[in-house]
Protein backbone atom coordinates (compact mmCIF):
# COMPACT_ATOMS: atom_id res chain seq x y z
CA UNK A 1 0.00 0.00 0.00
CA UNK A 2 1.18 3.51 -0.75
CA UNK A 3 0.42 5.70 2.24
CA UNK A 4 0.74 9.10 0.60
CA UNK A 5 0.41 8.72 -3.18
CA UNK A 6 0.56 12.43 -3.93
CA UNK A 7 3.96 12.67 -2.27
CA UNK A 8 5.50 9.26 -2.80
CA UNK A 9 4.75 9.13 -6.53
CA UNK A 10 5.50 12.73 -7.58
CA UNK A 11 7.35 13.28 -10.81
CA UNK A 12 11.06 14.14 -10.59
CA UNK A 13 10.21 17.72 -11.55
CA UNK A 14 7.66 18.02 -8.79
CA UNK A 15 10.09 16.53 -6.28
CA UNK A 16 12.77 19.02 -7.28
CA UNK A 17 10.41 21.97 -7.09
CA UNK A 18 9.35 21.02 -3.55
CA UNK A 19 12.94 20.32 -2.51
CA UNK A 20 14.15 23.65 -3.88
CA UNK A 21 11.36 25.57 -2.18
CA UNK A 22 12.00 23.86 1.13
CA UNK A 23 15.78 24.14 0.89
CA UNK A 24 15.56 27.90 0.38
CA UNK A 25 13.30 28.15 3.42
CA UNK A 26 15.42 25.97 5.68
CA UNK A 27 18.62 27.81 4.75
CA UNK A 28 16.97 31.10 5.53
CA UNK A 29 15.75 29.70 8.80
CA UNK A 30 19.05 28.34 10.08
CA UNK A 31 20.88 31.47 8.93
CA UNK A 32 18.64 33.62 11.06
CA UNK A 33 18.12 31.30 14.01
CA UNK A 34 21.28 29.25 14.45
CA UNK A 35 24.37 31.38 15.05
CA UNK A 36 26.64 28.44 14.35
CA UNK A 37 25.26 28.02 10.83
CA UNK A 38 25.25 31.77 10.25
CA UNK A 39 28.96 31.91 11.09
CA UNK A 40 29.71 28.95 8.91
CA UNK A 41 27.86 30.49 5.99
CA UNK A 42 29.43 33.89 6.50
CA UNK A 43 32.86 32.30 6.52
CA UNK A 44 32.03 30.90 3.10
CA UNK A 45 30.76 34.28 1.97
CA UNK A 46 27.26 32.91 1.64
CA UNK A 47 23.96 34.65 2.23
CA UNK A 48 20.58 32.93 2.25
CA UNK A 49 19.76 34.60 -1.05
CA UNK A 50 22.62 32.72 -2.73
CA UNK A 51 20.69 29.49 -2.37
CA UNK A 52 17.92 29.55 -4.95
CA UNK A 53 17.29 25.85 -5.27
CA UNK A 54 18.78 22.39 -4.94
CA UNK A 55 21.26 23.17 -7.68
CA UNK A 56 22.97 25.44 -5.12
CA UNK A 57 23.15 22.86 -2.35
CA UNK A 58 26.85 22.22 -2.95
CA UNK A 59 27.59 25.78 -1.86
CA UNK A 60 26.34 25.01 1.64
CA UNK A 61 28.58 23.92 4.49
CA UNK A 62 28.51 20.34 5.73
CA UNK A 63 27.43 19.30 9.20
CA UNK A 64 29.35 16.55 10.96
CA UNK A 65 29.29 14.81 14.29
CA UNK A 66 31.99 17.24 15.42
CA UNK A 67 29.60 20.12 14.79
CA UNK A 68 26.92 18.43 16.89
CA UNK A 69 29.48 17.81 19.62
CA UNK A 70 30.65 21.42 19.58
CA UNK A 71 27.05 22.57 19.91
CA UNK A 72 26.06 20.02 22.52
CA UNK A 73 23.36 19.92 23.75
CA UNK A 74 21.10 22.59 22.24
CA UNK A 75 23.39 24.81 20.15
CA UNK A 76 21.86 23.79 16.83
CA UNK A 77 18.25 24.24 17.91
CA UNK A 78 16.50 26.62 15.53
CA UNK A 79 13.47 27.36 17.69
CA UNK A 80 13.01 28.67 21.25
CA UNK A 81 13.26 25.95 23.91
CA UNK A 82 9.55 26.30 24.60
CA UNK A 83 8.79 24.96 21.12
CA UNK A 84 10.70 21.74 21.72
CA UNK A 85 8.75 18.69 22.86
CA UNK A 86 11.17 15.78 22.53
CA UNK A 87 14.81 14.82 22.81
CA UNK A 88 16.37 11.63 21.46
CA UNK A 89 20.00 10.60 21.52
CA UNK A 90 22.51 8.02 20.41
CA UNK A 91 26.18 7.40 21.13
CA UNK A 92 28.82 9.78 19.95
CA UNK A 93 32.52 9.19 19.48
CA UNK A 94 33.73 10.94 22.59
CA UNK A 95 31.15 9.59 24.95
CA UNK A 96 29.02 12.70 24.56
CA UNK A 97 25.76 11.56 23.02
CA UNK A 98 24.46 12.84 19.72
CA UNK A 99 21.33 14.74 20.59
CA UNK A 100 18.37 15.56 18.39
CA UNK A 101 15.49 17.79 19.48
CA UNK A 102 12.03 17.89 17.95
CA UNK A 103 9.10 20.25 17.81
CA UNK A 104 5.55 18.92 17.77
CA UNK A 105 5.48 19.24 13.99
CA UNK A 106 8.79 17.34 13.73
CA UNK A 107 7.23 14.48 15.68
CA UNK A 108 4.22 14.53 13.34
CA UNK A 109 6.39 14.46 10.22
CA UNK A 110 8.51 11.71 11.72
CA UNK A 111 5.33 9.70 12.33
CA UNK A 112 4.22 10.34 8.72
CA UNK A 113 7.60 9.18 7.36
CA UNK A 114 7.62 6.15 9.61
CA UNK A 115 4.02 5.34 8.60
CA UNK A 116 4.97 5.56 4.92
CA UNK A 117 7.73 3.04 5.58
CA UNK A 118 5.46 0.65 7.45
CA UNK A 119 2.81 0.93 4.74
CA UNK A 120 5.47 0.24 2.14
CA UNK A 121 6.22 -3.00 3.99
CA UNK A 122 2.54 -3.88 3.66
CA UNK A 123 1.42 -2.98 7.15
CA UNK A 124 -2.12 -1.53 7.45
CA UNK A 125 -4.46 -0.41 10.18
CA UNK A 126 -5.68 -4.00 10.45
CA UNK A 127 -2.31 -5.19 11.64
CA UNK A 128 -1.09 -5.92 15.14
CA UNK A 129 2.53 -4.84 15.35
CA UNK A 130 5.02 -5.61 18.06
CA UNK A 131 7.67 -2.95 18.40
CA UNK A 132 10.75 -4.75 19.69
CA UNK A 133 13.17 -1.86 19.45
CA UNK A 134 14.30 -0.29 22.69
CA UNK A 135 12.10 2.57 23.92
CA UNK A 136 13.97 5.49 25.35
CA UNK A 137 16.69 7.78 24.07
CA UNK A 138 17.18 5.37 21.16
CA UNK A 139 14.90 6.46 18.32
CA UNK A 140 13.96 2.92 17.28
CA UNK A 141 11.15 2.20 19.72
CA UNK A 142 9.30 5.51 19.67
CA UNK A 143 9.90 6.06 15.95
CA UNK A 144 8.30 2.79 14.91
CA UNK A 145 5.63 3.22 17.56
CA UNK A 146 4.44 6.64 16.39
CA UNK A 147 4.48 5.56 12.77
CA UNK A 148 2.42 2.44 13.45
CA UNK A 149 -0.06 4.36 15.57
CA UNK A 150 -0.38 7.05 12.91
CA UNK A 151 -1.09 4.29 10.43
CA UNK A 152 -3.81 3.01 12.72
CA UNK A 153 -2.29 -0.38 13.48
CA UNK A 154 -2.54 -1.86 16.95
CA UNK A 155 0.86 -1.31 18.54
CA UNK A 156 2.28 -3.57 21.21
CA UNK A 157 5.19 -1.62 22.72
CA UNK A 158 7.36 -4.57 23.72
CA UNK A 159 10.70 -2.74 23.74
CA UNK A 160 13.77 -4.96 23.55
CA UNK A 161 15.30 -7.48 25.87
CA UNK A 162 12.60 -9.90 26.91
CA UNK A 163 12.21 -12.35 24.06
CA UNK A 164 10.16 -14.86 26.04
CA UNK A 165 7.50 -12.27 26.77
CA UNK A 166 7.65 -11.09 23.16
CA UNK A 167 7.00 -14.65 21.97
CA UNK A 168 4.16 -15.16 24.41
CA UNK A 169 2.38 -11.98 23.33
CA UNK A 170 3.15 -12.67 19.68
CA UNK A 171 1.22 -15.92 20.01
CA UNK A 172 -1.49 -14.84 22.47
CA UNK A 173 -2.33 -11.59 20.67
CA UNK A 174 -1.79 -12.90 17.15
CA UNK A 175 0.77 -10.29 16.13
CA UNK A 176 0.97 -9.97 12.34
CA UNK A 177 3.97 -7.65 12.13
CA UNK A 178 7.13 -6.96 14.05
CA UNK A 179 9.63 -4.11 14.09
CA UNK A 180 13.01 -4.83 15.66
CA UNK A 181 16.68 -5.30 14.82
CA UNK A 182 17.34 -8.13 12.36
CA UNK A 183 19.61 -9.98 14.77
CA UNK A 184 16.98 -9.86 17.49
CA UNK A 185 14.35 -11.21 15.12
CA UNK A 186 16.61 -14.07 14.11
CA UNK A 187 17.22 -14.84 17.74
CA UNK A 188 13.45 -14.88 18.32
CA UNK A 189 12.94 -17.02 15.19
CA UNK A 190 15.34 -19.62 16.47
CA UNK A 191 13.70 -19.63 19.89
CA UNK A 192 10.31 -20.16 18.22
CA UNK A 193 11.67 -22.97 16.12
CA UNK A 194 13.41 -24.68 19.02
CA UNK A 195 10.24 -24.49 21.12
CA UNK A 196 8.24 -25.88 18.20
CA UNK A 197 5.95 -22.83 18.20
CA UNK A 198 6.26 -21.76 14.57
CA UNK A 199 2.75 -22.93 13.65
CA UNK A 200 1.30 -20.79 16.45
CA UNK A 201 2.43 -17.43 15.04
CA UNK A 202 0.72 -15.16 12.53
CA UNK A 203 3.59 -12.86 11.58
CA UNK A 204 3.58 -11.89 7.94
CA UNK A 205 5.91 -8.94 7.85
CA UNK A 206 9.03 -7.78 9.65
CA UNK A 207 10.51 -4.33 9.44
CA UNK A 208 14.10 -4.48 10.57
CA UNK A 209 16.73 -1.82 10.97
CA UNK A 210 19.16 -0.02 13.27
CA UNK A 211 22.01 -2.26 12.13
CA UNK A 212 23.38 -3.49 8.82
CA UNK A 213 22.29 -6.96 7.81
CA UNK A 214 23.05 -9.35 5.03
CA UNK A 215 20.88 -11.08 2.43
CA UNK A 216 21.67 -14.36 4.17
CA UNK A 217 20.05 -13.01 7.32
CA UNK A 218 16.99 -11.92 5.34
CA UNK A 219 16.74 -15.34 3.68
CA UNK A 220 17.08 -17.08 6.97
CA UNK A 221 14.39 -15.09 8.80
CA UNK A 222 12.03 -15.38 5.85
CA UNK A 223 12.71 -19.08 5.64
CA UNK A 224 12.05 -19.78 9.31
CA UNK A 225 9.21 -17.35 9.92
CA UNK A 226 7.51 -17.39 6.50
CA UNK A 227 7.22 -13.63 6.40
CA UNK A 228 8.52 -10.82 4.24
CA UNK A 229 11.32 -8.77 5.74
CA UNK A 230 11.91 -5.09 4.97
CA UNK A 231 14.88 -2.93 5.78
CA UNK A 232 14.29 0.44 7.44
CA UNK A 233 16.93 3.14 7.63
CA UNK A 234 17.20 6.11 9.89
CA UNK A 235 19.54 8.00 12.12
CA UNK A 236 18.96 10.02 15.23
CA UNK A 237 20.42 13.20 13.78
CA UNK A 238 17.94 13.18 10.89
CA UNK A 239 14.93 11.91 12.89
CA UNK A 240 15.23 8.17 13.49
CA UNK A 241 13.74 5.16 11.69
CA UNK A 242 11.53 6.24 8.83
CA UNK A 243 14.03 7.98 6.59
CA UNK A 244 13.95 5.15 4.03
CA UNK A 245 12.65 1.60 3.50
CA UNK A 246 12.56 -0.97 0.75
CA UNK A 247 9.29 -1.81 -1.02
CA UNK A 248 8.17 -5.27 -2.01
CA UNK A 249 10.51 -5.21 -5.00
CA UNK A 250 13.50 -4.84 -2.65
CA UNK A 251 15.53 -2.73 -5.04
CA UNK A 252 16.92 -0.31 -2.52
CA UNK A 253 15.44 1.85 0.21
CA UNK A 254 13.09 4.63 -0.91
CA UNK A 255 14.14 7.81 0.85
CA UNK A 256 11.47 10.45 1.51
CA UNK A 257 12.91 13.14 -0.68
CA UNK A 258 10.23 15.67 0.16
CA UNK A 259 11.63 15.74 3.71
CA UNK A 260 15.24 14.68 3.24
CA UNK A 261 17.50 15.86 0.45
CA UNK A 262 20.07 13.15 -0.24
CA UNK A 263 23.44 13.65 -1.90
CA UNK A 264 26.33 11.28 -2.47
CA UNK A 265 29.76 12.82 -2.05
CA UNK A 266 33.31 11.66 -2.36
CA UNK A 267 34.46 11.63 1.30
CA UNK A 268 37.92 12.79 0.25
CA UNK A 269 37.21 15.61 -2.19
CA UNK A 270 33.81 16.39 -0.57
CA UNK A 271 32.39 16.93 -4.07
CA UNK A 272 29.21 15.29 -5.31
CA UNK A 273 29.89 12.15 -7.31
CA UNK A 274 28.10 11.44 -10.62
CA UNK A 275 24.77 9.63 -10.34
CA UNK A 276 25.17 5.94 -9.68
CA UNK A 277 28.60 6.19 -8.12
CA UNK A 278 29.27 5.11 -4.56
CA UNK A 279 30.18 7.64 -1.93
CA UNK A 280 29.11 9.01 1.43
CA UNK A 281 25.41 9.67 1.93
CA UNK A 282 24.77 13.27 2.94
CA UNK A 283 21.31 14.40 4.03
CA UNK A 284 19.81 17.86 4.40
CA UNK A 285 16.61 17.95 6.42
CA UNK A 286 14.07 19.95 4.43
CA UNK A 287 11.25 20.29 6.93
CA UNK A 288 12.76 19.93 10.37
CA UNK A 289 12.03 22.76 12.77
CA UNK A 290 13.72 21.79 16.03
CA UNK A 291 17.16 20.97 14.74
CA UNK A 292 17.42 21.32 10.96
CA UNK A 293 20.71 20.05 9.59
CA UNK A 294 22.42 21.20 6.42
CA UNK A 295 24.27 18.49 4.51
CA UNK A 296 24.72 16.11 7.40
CA UNK A 297 27.46 13.60 6.68
CA UNK A 298 26.03 10.20 7.62
CA UNK A 299 29.37 8.40 7.13
CA UNK A 300 27.42 5.61 5.43
CA UNK A 301 28.73 4.58 2.03
CA UNK A 302 26.18 3.83 -0.68
CA UNK A 303 24.80 5.07 -4.01
CA UNK A 304 21.37 6.23 -5.14
CA UNK A 305 19.07 4.98 -7.88
CA UNK A 306 16.63 7.56 -9.27
CA UNK A 307 14.63 5.59 -11.83
CA UNK A 308 10.95 4.98 -11.15
CA UNK A 309 10.35 1.81 -9.16
CA UNK A 310 7.95 -0.96 -10.17
CA UNK A 311 5.99 -0.19 -7.02
CA UNK A 312 5.03 3.20 -8.50
CA UNK A 313 7.08 5.29 -6.14
CA UNK A 314 9.45 7.84 -7.62
CA UNK A 315 11.48 8.52 -4.51
CA UNK A 316 15.20 7.73 -4.93
CA UNK A 317 16.45 4.43 -3.58
CA UNK A 318 19.45 4.07 -1.29
CA UNK A 319 21.35 1.00 -2.39
CA UNK A 320 23.03 -1.60 -0.22
CA UNK A 321 25.41 0.04 2.24
CA UNK A 322 29.01 -0.67 1.43
CA UNK A 323 30.48 0.34 4.74
CA UNK A 324 31.24 3.42 6.77
CA UNK A 325 33.80 6.15 6.51
CA UNK A 326 34.42 6.12 10.25
CA UNK A 327 35.09 3.37 12.76
CA UNK A 328 31.59 3.25 14.26
CA UNK A 329 30.37 -0.25 15.02
CA UNK A 330 26.74 -1.19 15.31
CA UNK A 331 26.37 -3.89 17.94
CA UNK A 332 22.92 -5.33 18.47
CA UNK A 333 21.54 -2.03 17.19
CA UNK A 334 23.68 0.09 19.51
CA UNK A 335 26.25 2.47 18.03
CA UNK A 336 29.66 1.92 19.53
CA UNK A 337 32.88 3.77 18.85
CA UNK A 338 36.24 2.25 19.75
CA UNK A 339 37.08 5.58 21.39
CA UNK A 340 34.33 4.92 23.95
CA UNK A 341 36.01 1.67 24.89
CA UNK A 342 39.29 3.50 25.17
CA UNK A 343 37.75 6.16 27.41
CA UNK A 344 36.25 3.49 29.66
CA UNK A 345 39.57 1.70 30.01
CA UNK A 346 41.24 4.99 30.80
CA UNK A 347 39.14 5.33 33.95
CA UNK A 348 40.52 2.07 35.37
CA UNK A 349 44.03 3.27 36.07
CA UNK A 350 44.55 6.63 34.40
CA UNK A 351 46.31 5.31 31.32
CA UNK A 352 44.92 3.06 28.65
CA UNK A 353 46.28 -0.43 28.46
CA UNK A 354 46.66 -1.96 25.04
CA UNK A 355 43.36 -3.44 23.97
CA UNK A 356 41.59 -5.03 21.04
CA UNK A 357 37.92 -5.27 20.22
CA UNK A 358 36.75 -8.46 18.57
CA UNK A 359 33.34 -8.35 16.94
CA UNK A 360 31.64 -11.32 15.42
CA UNK A 361 28.20 -12.64 14.75
CA UNK A 362 27.55 -16.00 16.37
CA UNK A 363 24.16 -17.60 15.84
CA UNK A 364 23.03 -14.32 14.29
CA UNK A 365 23.81 -12.37 17.40
CA UNK A 366 26.60 -9.84 17.61
CA UNK A 367 29.37 -10.71 20.01
CA UNK A 368 31.62 -7.99 21.36
CA UNK A 369 34.75 -8.96 23.21
CA UNK A 370 37.30 -6.60 24.63
CA UNK A 371 40.72 -8.10 25.19
CA UNK A 372 42.89 -6.14 27.59
CA UNK A 373 46.58 -6.74 28.01
CA UNK A 374 47.54 -7.32 31.63
CA UNK A 375 50.47 -5.08 32.40
CA UNK A 376 52.37 -5.35 35.65
CA UNK A 377 50.45 -2.46 37.23
CA UNK A 378 47.16 -4.37 36.82
CA UNK A 379 48.57 -7.72 37.72
CA UNK A 380 48.08 -9.49 41.01
CA UNK A 381 49.20 -12.86 42.26
CA UNK A 382 45.62 -13.47 43.38
CA UNK A 383 42.91 -14.75 41.08
CA UNK A 384 40.22 -12.85 42.98
CA UNK A 385 41.97 -9.54 42.29
CA UNK A 386 42.17 -10.24 38.56
CA UNK A 387 38.54 -11.27 38.52
CA UNK A 388 37.71 -8.03 40.29
CA UNK A 389 39.60 -6.15 37.57
CA UNK A 390 37.65 -7.99 34.87
CA UNK A 391 34.37 -7.10 36.55
CA UNK A 392 35.41 -3.48 36.96
CA UNK A 393 36.27 -3.17 33.27
CA UNK A 394 32.98 -4.86 32.39
CA UNK A 395 31.02 -2.41 34.54
CA UNK A 396 32.79 0.66 33.12
CA UNK A 397 32.17 -0.49 29.57
CA UNK A 398 28.55 -1.11 30.39
CA UNK A 399 28.20 2.41 31.76
CA UNK A 400 29.83 3.94 28.71
CA UNK A 401 28.37 1.98 25.85
CA UNK A 402 25.29 0.41 27.38
CA UNK A 403 26.15 -3.10 26.32
CA UNK A 404 27.15 -6.26 28.07
CA UNK A 405 30.61 -6.93 26.83
CA UNK A 406 32.84 -9.91 27.35
CA UNK A 407 36.12 -8.84 28.88
CA UNK A 408 39.14 -11.06 28.54
CA UNK A 409 42.51 -10.45 30.14
CA UNK A 410 45.36 -11.38 27.85
CA UNK A 411 49.14 -11.42 28.01
CA UNK A 412 51.03 -8.38 26.74
CA UNK A 413 52.04 -8.82 23.12
CA UNK A 414 49.22 -11.30 22.63
CA UNK A 415 47.43 -8.64 20.59
CA UNK A 416 48.59 -7.43 17.23
CA UNK A 417 50.56 -4.19 17.57
CA UNK A 418 50.88 -2.50 14.24
CA UNK A 419 53.19 0.35 13.36
CA UNK A 420 51.74 3.82 13.22
CA UNK A 421 48.06 4.00 13.99
CA UNK A 422 47.17 0.96 15.99
CA UNK A 423 44.19 -0.97 14.82
CA UNK A 424 41.83 -1.66 17.68
CA UNK A 425 38.98 -3.50 16.04
CA UNK A 426 38.67 -6.84 14.35
CA UNK A 427 35.17 -7.17 12.91
CA UNK A 428 34.55 -10.63 11.54
CA UNK A 429 30.88 -10.12 10.71
CA UNK A 430 31.32 -9.38 7.00
CA UNK A 431 28.25 -7.15 6.91
CA UNK A 432 29.06 -5.15 3.83
CA UNK A 433 29.79 -7.83 1.26
CA UNK B 1 59.39 -15.11 54.26
CA UNK B 2 60.35 -15.97 50.73
CA UNK B 3 59.98 -14.03 47.49
CA UNK B 4 57.48 -15.53 45.14
CA UNK B 5 57.33 -14.76 41.44
CA UNK B 6 53.82 -14.81 39.95
CA UNK B 7 53.39 -14.86 36.19
CA UNK B 8 50.27 -14.00 34.23
CA UNK B 9 49.39 -16.63 31.65
CA UNK B 10 46.65 -17.02 29.12
CA UNK B 11 45.22 -20.49 28.90
CA UNK B 12 47.20 -21.45 25.87
CA UNK B 13 49.03 -24.60 25.07
CA UNK B 14 52.70 -24.53 25.96
CA UNK B 15 52.74 -21.33 28.01
CA UNK B 16 53.92 -22.96 31.27
CA UNK B 17 56.69 -24.66 29.36
CA UNK B 18 57.67 -21.33 27.74
CA UNK B 19 57.95 -19.58 31.09
CA UNK B 20 59.84 -22.37 32.82
CA UNK B 21 62.25 -22.61 29.89
CA UNK B 22 63.06 -18.90 30.00
CA UNK B 23 63.86 -19.16 33.70
CA UNK B 24 65.71 -22.46 33.84
CA UNK B 25 67.71 -21.77 30.67
CA UNK B 26 69.45 -19.02 32.57
CA UNK B 27 70.51 -21.36 35.34
CA UNK B 28 67.95 -20.28 37.93
CA UNK B 29 66.79 -23.11 40.11
CA UNK B 30 63.04 -23.43 40.49
CA UNK B 31 62.08 -24.90 43.83
CA UNK B 32 58.33 -24.97 43.49
CA UNK B 33 55.56 -24.17 41.06
CA UNK B 34 51.83 -23.88 41.48
CA UNK B 35 49.28 -22.95 38.86
CA UNK B 36 45.99 -21.26 39.70
CA UNK B 37 43.65 -21.14 36.77
CA UNK B 38 40.31 -19.79 35.59
CA UNK B 39 38.60 -20.46 32.29
CA UNK B 40 40.44 -17.62 30.54
CA UNK B 41 43.74 -17.14 32.32
CA UNK B 42 46.04 -18.54 34.95
CA UNK B 43 48.64 -17.41 37.44
CA UNK B 44 51.83 -19.40 37.67
CA UNK B 45 53.39 -18.94 41.08
CA UNK B 46 56.92 -20.07 41.55
CA UNK B 47 59.71 -20.01 44.06
CA UNK B 48 63.29 -19.91 42.87
CA UNK B 49 66.75 -18.89 44.04
CA UNK B 50 66.82 -15.64 42.03
CA UNK B 51 63.32 -14.18 41.74
CA UNK B 52 64.40 -10.61 40.80
CA UNK B 53 66.61 -11.90 38.04
CA UNK B 54 63.79 -14.11 36.74
CA UNK B 55 61.37 -11.17 36.95
CA UNK B 56 63.64 -8.96 34.84
CA UNK B 57 64.18 -11.70 32.35
CA UNK B 58 60.46 -12.18 31.87
CA UNK B 59 59.95 -8.44 31.67
CA UNK B 60 62.43 -8.25 28.80
CA UNK B 61 60.39 -10.84 26.98
CA UNK B 62 57.24 -8.78 27.57
CA UNK B 63 55.75 -11.21 30.04
CA UNK B 64 53.84 -9.81 33.00
CA UNK B 65 55.06 -10.98 36.37
CA UNK B 66 55.27 -9.70 39.89
CA UNK B 67 57.14 -10.45 43.08
CA UNK B 68 55.28 -10.86 46.34
CA UNK B 69 56.17 -12.29 49.73
CA UNK B 70 54.84 -15.61 50.91
CA UNK B 71 55.43 -17.48 54.12
CA UNK B 72 57.17 -20.83 53.68
CA UNK B 73 56.79 -23.25 56.55
CA UNK B 74 58.24 -26.68 57.20
CA UNK B 75 55.57 -29.17 58.18
CA UNK B 76 56.96 -32.32 59.88
CA UNK B 77 55.95 -35.74 58.60
CA UNK B 78 53.48 -36.34 61.42
CA UNK B 79 49.77 -36.90 61.35
CA UNK B 80 47.94 -33.64 62.07
CA UNK B 81 50.96 -31.35 61.77
CA UNK B 82 49.57 -29.47 58.76
CA UNK B 83 46.26 -29.01 60.51
CA UNK B 84 48.07 -27.66 63.59
CA UNK B 85 49.77 -24.98 61.51
CA UNK B 86 46.62 -23.95 59.70
CA UNK B 87 44.57 -23.97 62.88
CA UNK B 88 47.03 -21.68 64.66
CA UNK B 89 46.90 -19.17 61.84
CA UNK B 90 43.14 -19.27 61.42
CA UNK B 91 42.63 -19.08 65.16
CA UNK B 92 44.61 -15.83 65.25
CA UNK B 93 42.06 -14.31 62.91
CA UNK B 94 44.33 -14.43 59.88
CA UNK B 95 42.89 -15.55 56.58
CA UNK B 96 44.81 -17.60 54.09
CA UNK B 97 44.54 -16.38 50.51
CA UNK B 98 46.23 -19.34 48.92
CA UNK B 99 48.50 -22.21 49.80
CA UNK B 100 50.59 -24.78 47.98
CA UNK B 101 53.13 -27.45 48.77
CA UNK B 102 56.82 -27.43 48.07
CA UNK B 103 59.78 -29.65 48.79
CA UNK B 104 62.81 -28.07 50.47
CA UNK B 105 64.48 -30.62 52.75
CA UNK B 106 64.14 -34.14 53.99
CA UNK B 107 62.75 -33.35 57.46
CA UNK B 108 59.22 -32.83 56.22
CA UNK B 109 56.95 -31.39 53.62
CA UNK B 110 56.77 -27.64 53.25
CA UNK B 111 54.04 -25.22 52.32
CA UNK B 112 54.07 -21.72 50.95
CA UNK B 113 51.14 -19.46 51.68
CA UNK B 114 49.91 -15.96 51.35
CA UNK B 115 47.87 -14.69 54.24
CA UNK B 116 46.11 -11.51 55.14
CA UNK B 117 48.84 -10.57 57.63
CA UNK B 118 52.30 -11.95 57.15
CA UNK B 119 53.91 -10.36 60.23
CA UNK B 120 51.27 -11.82 62.48
CA UNK B 121 51.47 -15.18 60.73
CA UNK B 122 55.19 -15.37 61.41
CA UNK B 123 54.60 -14.43 65.03
CA UNK B 124 51.99 -17.17 65.42
CA UNK B 125 54.18 -19.76 63.74
CA UNK B 126 57.18 -18.80 65.87
CA UNK B 127 55.09 -19.38 68.98
CA UNK B 128 54.08 -22.74 67.58
CA UNK B 129 57.74 -23.55 67.13
CA UNK B 130 57.65 -24.54 63.47
CA UNK B 131 60.52 -23.94 61.13
CA UNK B 132 60.18 -21.27 58.47
CA UNK B 133 62.34 -20.59 55.43
CA UNK B 134 63.94 -17.45 54.14
CA UNK B 135 64.89 -16.58 50.62
CA UNK B 136 68.46 -17.78 51.31
CA UNK B 137 67.16 -21.27 52.01
CA UNK B 138 65.90 -21.65 48.47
Amino acid sequence: MIWNVTKECMSRDEIEVIQSKRLVKIVDKVYHNVPYYRNKMQQLGLEPGDIRGIEDVEKLPFTTYEDLNENYPFGLAAVPMSELVRLQASSGTTGRPKIAVYTRRDIDIWAECSARCLAMAGITKDDIIQVGYGYGLFTGGLGAHYGAEFLGALVIPMSSGNSQKLIQMMIDCGATAIACTPSYLLHVAEDLRDADLLDKIKLKVAICGAEPWTNEMRDKMEDILHLEAHDIYGLTEICGPGVATDCKYHKGLHIWEDHFLPEIIDPNTLKQVPHGETGELVITTLTKEGMPLLRYRTKDLTYLEYDKCECGRTMARIQRFKGRTDDMLIIRGVNVFPSQVEAALLTIDGTTPHYMIYVDRVNNEDTFEVHVEVEERFFSDEISELEKLTKQIHARLRERIGLNVKVKLVEPNALPHSDGKTKHVVDNRKLYV
Amino acid sequence: MVRQLSVFLENKKGRVNDILSIISDSGINIVSVSLADTSDFGILRLLCNAPEEAHNMLKEKGITSKITDVVAVCVPHEVGSLKKVIYAITNAGISINYIYGLSLNDDGASIAMKTSDHAKTIEVLNELGVKMFNQEDL
